[in-house]
């Protein structure tokens, strides 16, 4: 276990997640995509923590940080979802391009 | 030696489990392969001595992925994988920007000489943790609580379905609320 085999995965997990919001039609599919991404965030962060500066507590901060992050996100993208379907009985995004430029 | 070899399934574990979201047709299968792949970081932060965190995150990621499982089937074209159709857009353009990241995080994680490993982690670390939130970055956790709260607000806000200004009028001075079915307490 070293430093860089930490952040590898947490690069796998970033990339992966980036692939899936860009690439997802469906707007919860997306937040999917967003979750795996601050999934790869926390174990960098985890990982930077161990490594570099065990000491002190900024990194696991940075995590309880990353999570609410993840937990507000859900709840925001769900209540949009909903507000969305609602009006208008969307739940893609192809169908949501209204601001597109 | 049973830490590495338990590094390498977490993280094998989680990248696949990952992966498999946007494979899998069924979106049950895929919440739940989201959830393992949630839990095997988690086991992954547990690993590195974060016990506290690592048992927070298995908790809210259990619960977050129930919670997002009833969604899914709610608001999926496809819920229960017997329509088999493609949900994808702009594959091949978004395999590319994610690829293209990828490289360039692979590069720097390798390129750069990171510091060595300074200072010991604290005897209890939940204890550590719990003093920083309450003291030092008491900012953090205060802005952390503020923004949960306005969550919370705008959630309730968003999702209703009928507001105070559908029942009581634009100006708010109807004398009975106009509700679809009367009785409760409006």
């Amino acid at each position: 276990m070293t430093l860089e085999l930490f952040l590898l995965l947490a690069a796998g997990l970033f990339a992966i997640g980036l692939f899936g919001a860009l690439s997802q039609m469906s707007i919860v599919m997306i937040m999917m995509g967003l979750e795996l991404m601050l999934n790869g965030v926390i174990v960098a962060t985890a990982a930077f923590w161990f490594y570099v500066a065990p000491g002190g507590t900024d990194g696991q901060v940075l995590i309880v940080v990353v999570i609410t992050a993840m937990a507000i996100e859900m709840a925001a993208g769900f209540a949009v979802a909903t507000a969305i379907y609602r009006s208008r009985q969307v739940d893609m995004t192809d169908d949501a391009a209204d601001l597109a430029g | 030696m049973i830490s590495i070899v338990l590094f390498w399934v977490l993280a094998v574990a989680a990248l696949v489990f990952g992966f498999l979201v946007f494979r899998l047709d069924s979106m049950a299968q895929v919440t739940f392969a989201l959830l393992a792949s949630f839990l095997a970081v988690a086991g992954l932060v547990l690993l590195l001595g974060l016990s506290y965190l690592g048992v927070v995150i298995v908790l809210m990621m259990v619960i977050e992925m129930v919670i997002m499982a009833v969604f899914m089937i709610m608001y999926m074209m496809n819920p229960a994988g017997l329509m088999p159709m493609s949900m994808f857009h702009n594959t091949k353009g978004s395999a590319v920007i994610a690829g293209v990241v990828f490289v360039a995080l692979v590069a720097g994680i390798l390129l750069v000489d990171w510091p060595t490993r300074q200072g010991e982690a604290a005897p209890d670390l939940t204890f550590a943790l719990g003093e920083a939130l309450m003291g030092g970055q008491m900012l953090t956790m205060m802005t952390l609580g503020v923004t949960l709260f306005a969550t919370i607000v705008a959630t309730v806000v968003l999702s209703t379905n009928r507001g105070r200004y559908d029942r009581f009028g634009d100006d708010l001075d109807r004398a009975v609320a106009d509700d679809p079915a009367g009785g409760g307490v409006g």
